[in-house]
C-alpha cells in the first residue's frame, strides 16, 4: 500500500475514532419505538404522530396536563351557558403559527370546521360530532354551539386530533408541521429522527429546552444500548422491561414507572357460542390470576382492573375484587353453564408483547379449567380486519388506550367487535353523554363500570404501566401518560 | 459476445416484468385495509372511503398496475401512504444509507477473504487451512444481528469508540456518516467474508491443479510468481460472480443489521412499510432490489465476458 497511503488509513481511523462531542445541556433527546408516520395528529390517528407534536408544535383549545386534568391552551379561559349548549372561549393574544400568521379566532373556526366536514379524514370525528355552529365575534372570541350536551367536550378540545391548524399551512401539515407550540419544526429524517426547535415567537412561557430530537429506535436491544451510551436522554416508553432492572442499579439513570389510559382486556366475541353466556365470561375471569398474568407477561409491571377503567381516574371504581383467582369455582360455574369438560377456543393475538406473552400465559391458567386455546398471532393490519371490523374471532387480547372510553360498550351488536348489548348500560351512557356536572357524571361512570363488572363484558385484566428509563438530570418530563404525549415544555436539565 | 451479452439484456427486461406483476398480484391478495390502518379503529365508515378515494385505492387491479408501471417508467414511483412524501424521495433516502453500508461491507469482506482464502489454498490441509476453514465456519454459523449486538457491547458501550446506533446522515458530515456504518459493515462483512474465503479457496485450488500451472512451474517459474501471473487471475472469475451476487444480497438482506443498528436503511424502509401496508412502496422497494440483483449480475456478465476471451455457449 506505500507509506502514504498507510498514513492516510491511519488518519482516517483516528478520526472516525475521536470521541463524540458532549450533548449541549439545552437541548434533549427522546427515544421513541415506532416512528409517526407523518406529523399531523388531525389526519393520522398513530399515536406516534402525538408523541412528537402534542404541547410541543401543536396546541388546542384546551391542554390536558400530566394529570389528565383539563387546562387552558389557545383558549386562556371560557364560560359554559346553564344549558350546556354554548361554549364560549377568550383566545390567548399575540400567538402566531410558525410561518408567521396570526392566531386569531378563523383558525379556530377553520380547524373545526375541516374537522367536521363531511370529506374530513379526521381519525376523532365524533369528538367533533356534537358541533351545530362556530362563530367568531371577535378576533379574540370563539362560540361554539352544541346540538346536545356534551359532557366530554373539553377534555376532547384538549386531544390531538383536536389542534388548530392554520388555514394556509393545513394541506402540508403532514410533512411540514406549523402550528403555534413553543417549539417549531426543523427537519424530519425518515426513519431516523425529528428535529424540533424553539421559537422565539412563542406568546406563552418558554420553555427551558432550545432543542427537541425525537429519535426512533424500534429494537428493544438497540433502545437499551443507545439509552445506556447516553445517545438518547430518554425513553419515556422503554420496549425492553428486562432491562430497567440495568438501569435502575445505575445512578445515571432514573426508572419511572407510571400509569396510562390502557386497559389491556380479553375480548370475548359474544355473538358467539359459548360467549354469550355471561357465567362463561365469569368463569373466564375467575379462572386467571392477574397477578401472575403481570409478573410472566409485563415484568410486574401493571395494575389489576375490574372494568373498563383506569385505576389514576377520579371516579374509579374498584372491582377487581368482584371475581377472584378461582380455579375450582369457575370449573364449577362452566359446567354449571353445560360445560363440564371445557371447550376449545382460538385466542388472536396483535404484536405487542402484553398480547403475545399475556396469550401464553393465560393459555396455560385455562387450561386448568378444561378450556383449551389455540393461540393464533396476528398482525396489526390483519386483526383490524379479521376482528376489529370482520368480527372474525372468539377470544382477542388487546389495550384500548383512548382515555375515558367506557362508551364504547354502548355502541351496539353490530356496530363494534365486543358483540355486547344492555340497554341499561346504553342509557348509563346517554346520560353521561349530557351531562356537564362532576358529581353527576362520577356517579354516572362508577354505575357504568359496575353494569360492565356484573356483565363481565370482556375479561379485564390490567392496566398498562409506562416505564420510561431517563438521565437523572433530565427533569420535568411526565410520570404518567394520561395521553398519548411527549409534553417537553415543562422539561429541563438540572445541575 | 454481442449476441451473448444482446440475449443476456433481454432475459433481464423479463425477469424485471416478471418480478413487478408478481410482486403487484401477491400485494392484491394481501389482507389489509391501509386506510384502517392509518385512520386507526376511532374512524367512521365514511372517513375511511374518502381516504381510500384520495389514495386511488377504488380503481381497478389492471388500471392501478399500468399507472404503475407507467410512472415508474417516467421516474415518477408514486406517493407513500403513510409518509405522504414521493417513494422516490424515500428510496433516494435510504438508498444513500443502504449503498454505501453494501460497499463498505463487501470492501471490508472482500479485504479478509481475498488473504485468507488464498493463504488457505496456499497452506491447503495443513493447519493454515484448517485455521481458515474454522473461521470460516464460525462465519457462517454465527447470526450478523448477534455479531451486530456484541460489535455494540464492546465498541460502543464499553470502549465508547463509536455510537450505539443511528445515522446521521450525509449533511452532518461524512465524517460522521462513515462512522456510523463501520459497525454495522463489520457485522455484515463478517458473513460474508466466510462465505467467500471458502469460494477463494477452491477457486484457487482447483486452478492450481489445472496443466498450464504445472507447465508454468516446470518452466522455472517461481510459485510467487505463478500465483500472481496465472493462478490469481482466473481463479478470480469465479470469486467476481460471487462477489456480485453478494452486493444484491447486501442490498435486500442487510435489514436485520440495519434494524439492530437502527439505521434508516431500504430494509427498515419495506419491513416498516409491510406492517403499515404502504402497498405502493412496498411493490417499488421489492421491484428495485429486484432490478439491482439483475443488474448487477448482468454487469458480472459483461465483465465475464470482457475478461474471458473463450467463445460462449448458448444461454
Amino acid at each position: 500500500m506505500g507509506m502514504r497511503g498507510m498514513l492516510a488509513a491511519a488518519a482516517l481511523a483516528v478520526g472516525l475514532i475521536a470521541t463524540p462531542a458532549l450533548a449541549a445541556k439545552d437541548q434533549a433527546v427522546i427515544g421513541m419505538v415506532l416512528e409517526p408516520p407523518n406529523l399531523d395528529p388531525t389526519t393520522g390517528a398513530a399515536a406516534a404522530i402525538a408523541e412528537v407534536v402534542y404541547a410541543n408544535l401543536f396546541e388546542g383549545l384546551t391542554r390536558i396536563d400530566g394529570q389528565g386534568q383539563v387546562q387552558p391552551g389557545l383558549a386562556t379561559s371560557w364560560t359554559v351557558s346553564d344549558d350546556g349548549l354554548t361554549y364560549t372561549f377568550t383566545l390567548r393574544h399575540g400567538a402566531t403559527f410558525h410561518d408567521g400568521t396570526k392566531f386569531e379566532s378563523d383558525a379556530v373556526k377553520f380547524s373545526l370546521d375541516r374537522a367536521r366536514a363531511p370529506d374530513s379524514t379526521n381519525p376523532q370525528k365524533a369528538f367533533f360530532e356534537p358541533i351545530k355552529t362556530v362563530d367568531t365575534p371577535a378576533a379574540d372570541q370563539v362560540v361554539v354551539t352544541l346540538s346536545h350536551p356534551d359532557g366530554m367536550f373539553l377534555f376532547n378540545l384538549g386531544q390531538a386530533a383536536a389542534v388548530i391548524v392554520s388555514s394556509v399551512s393545513a394541506p402540508t401539515d403532514s410533512t411540514k408541521p406549523v402550528g403555534t407550540g413553543p417549539f417549531k419544526f426543523t427537519e424530519w429524517v425518515p426513519g431516523d429522527h425529528v428535529t424540533l426547535d424553539r421559537t422565539d415567537a412563542y406568546a406563552g412561557p418558554a420553555p427551558k429546552l432550545n432543542k427537541l430530537i425525537f429519535r426512533f429506535v424500534a429494537d428493544p436491544a438497540a433502545a437499551s444500548a443507545a439509552v445506556m451510551s447516553g445517545d438518547i436522554d430518554a425513553f419515556p416508553n422503554m420496549p425492553a422491561p428486562e432491562t430497567l432492572d440495568q438501569f435502575k442499579a445505575d445512578p445515571r439513570f432514573v426508572v419511572e414507572i407510571g400509569t396510562t389510559a390502557g386497559k389491556t382486556v380479553m375480548a370475548v366475541n359474544q355473538r358467539r357460542k359459548p360467549f354469550d353466556d355471561v357465567r362463561v365470561r365469569r368463569a373466564l375471569a375467575m379462572a386467571i390470576d392477574r397477578k401472575a398474568l403481570i409478573d410472566g407477561a409485563m415484568f410486574g409491571y401493571g395494575t389489576p382492573i375490574g372494568s373498563h377503567f383506569a385505576p389514576y381516574e377520579a371516579a374509579y371504581k374498584d372491582l377487581t375484587g368482584a371475581y377472584p383467582y378461582d380455579p375450582a369455582k369457575a370449573k364449577a360455574l362452566l359446567a354449571e353453564a353445560g360445560y363440564p369438560d371445557g371447550f376449545k377456543a382460538t385466542l388472536k393475538l396483535p404484536p405487542p408483547g402484553y398480547a403475545r406473552r399475556g396469550g401464553e400465559i393465560i393459555q396455560a391458567q385455562l387450561a386448568e379449567i378444561g378450556v383449551q386455546v389455540e393461540l393464533i398471532p396476528v398482525e396489526w393490519a390483519q386483526w383490524l380486519e379479521q376482528v376489529f371490523k370482520g368480527y372474525d374471532y372468539d377470544m382477542t387480547i388487546v389495550s384500548h388506550t383512548e382515555a375515558l372510553d367506557i362508551g364504547i360498550y354502548a355502541r351496539g351488536k353490530d356496530k363494534y367487535y365486543f358483540g355486547y348489548d344492555n340497554p341499561a348500560f346504553d342509557q348509563v351512557i346517554q346520560q353521561l353523554n349530557s351531562a356537564v356536572d362532576p358529581e353527576q357524571r362520577k356517579a354516572l361512570y362508577q354505575q357504568a363500570q359496575q353494569i360492565l363488572s356484573d356483565d363481565e363484558a370482556a375479561v379485564f385484566l390490567f392496566q398498562l404501566a409506562k416505564t420510561g428509563v431517563r438521565n437523572a438530570k433530565l427533569m420535568g418530563m411526565w410520570q404518567n401518560s394520561p395521553i398519548a404525549a411527549n409534553d417537553m415544555t415543562g422539561a429541563y436539565w438540572a445541575e | 459476445m454481442l449476441a451473448f451479452l444482446a440475449r443476456r439484456f433481454v432475459t433481464l427486461l423479463l425477469t424485471l416484468v416478471a418480478a413487478s406483476i408478481v410482486v403487484f398480484t401477491v400485494l392484491e391478495v394481501l389482507p389489509g385495509d391501509p386506510a384502517l390502518l392509518m385512520l386507526g379503529t376511532e374512524a367512521r365508515e365514511d372517513t375511511l372511503a374518502a381516504l381510500r378515494s384520495q389514495m386511488g385505492l377504488d380503481r381497478p387491479a389492471p388500471v392501478r398496475y399500468l399507472d404503475w408501471v407507467g410512472g415508474a417508467l417516467t421516474g415518477d414511483l408514486g406517493t407513500s401512504y403513510t409518509y405522504k412524501l414521493p417513494v422516490a424521495q424515500l428510496i433516494g433516502d435510504r438508498l444513500a444509507v443502504t449503498a454505501p453500508l453494501a460497499l463498505l461491507a463487501l470492501a471490508l469482506s472482500t479485504l479478509l477473504a481475498l488473504p485468507l482464502g488464498m493463504l488457505a489454498a496456499i497452506k491447503h490441509n495443513r493447519v493454515g487451512d484448517w485455521g481458515v476453514m474454522g473461521f470460516s465456519q464460525l462465519g457462517l454459523a454465527v447470526p450478523n444481528f448477534w455479531v451486530g449486538i456484541m460489535l455494540i457491547w464492546l465498541f460502543a458501550l464499553q470502549l465508547g469508540w463509536f455510537g450505539a446506533g443511528g445515522f446521521p446522515g450525509w449533511g452532518a458530515g461524512w465524517g460522521g456518516a462513515l462512522r456510523a456504518l463501520v459497525l454495522p459493515a463489520t457485522a455484515l462483512a463478517l458473513t460474508e467474508a466466510a462465505i467467500l474465503a471458502r469460494v477463494v479457496r477452491s477457486a484457487m485450488l482447483e486452478t492450481m491443479r489445472e496443466d498450464y500451472v504445472r507447465t508454468a512451474r516446470a518452466k522455472g517459474l517461481s510459485k510467487g510468481a505463478v500465483l500472481r501471473r496465472h493462478v490469481l487471475r482466473n481463479a478470480l472469475i469465479p470469486v467476481a460472480t460471487i462477489i456480485g451476487l453478494q452486493f444484491g444480497f447486501l442490498m435486500a438482506g442487510a435489514v436485520v443489521v440495519e434494524n439492530v443498528f437502527t439505521l434508516p436503511g431500504l430494509g427498515r424502509l419495506a419491513f416498516q412499510a409491510i406492517a403499515q401496508r404502504d402497498l405502493i412502496v412496498v411493490k417499488d422497494v421489492v421491484v428495485l432490489l429486484a432490478a439491482i440483483v439483475v443488474v448487477v449480475n448482468f454487469l458480472v456478465d459483461v465483465v465475464y465476458a470482457v475478461i474471458d476471451p473463450r467463445p460462449k455457449q448458448a444461454g
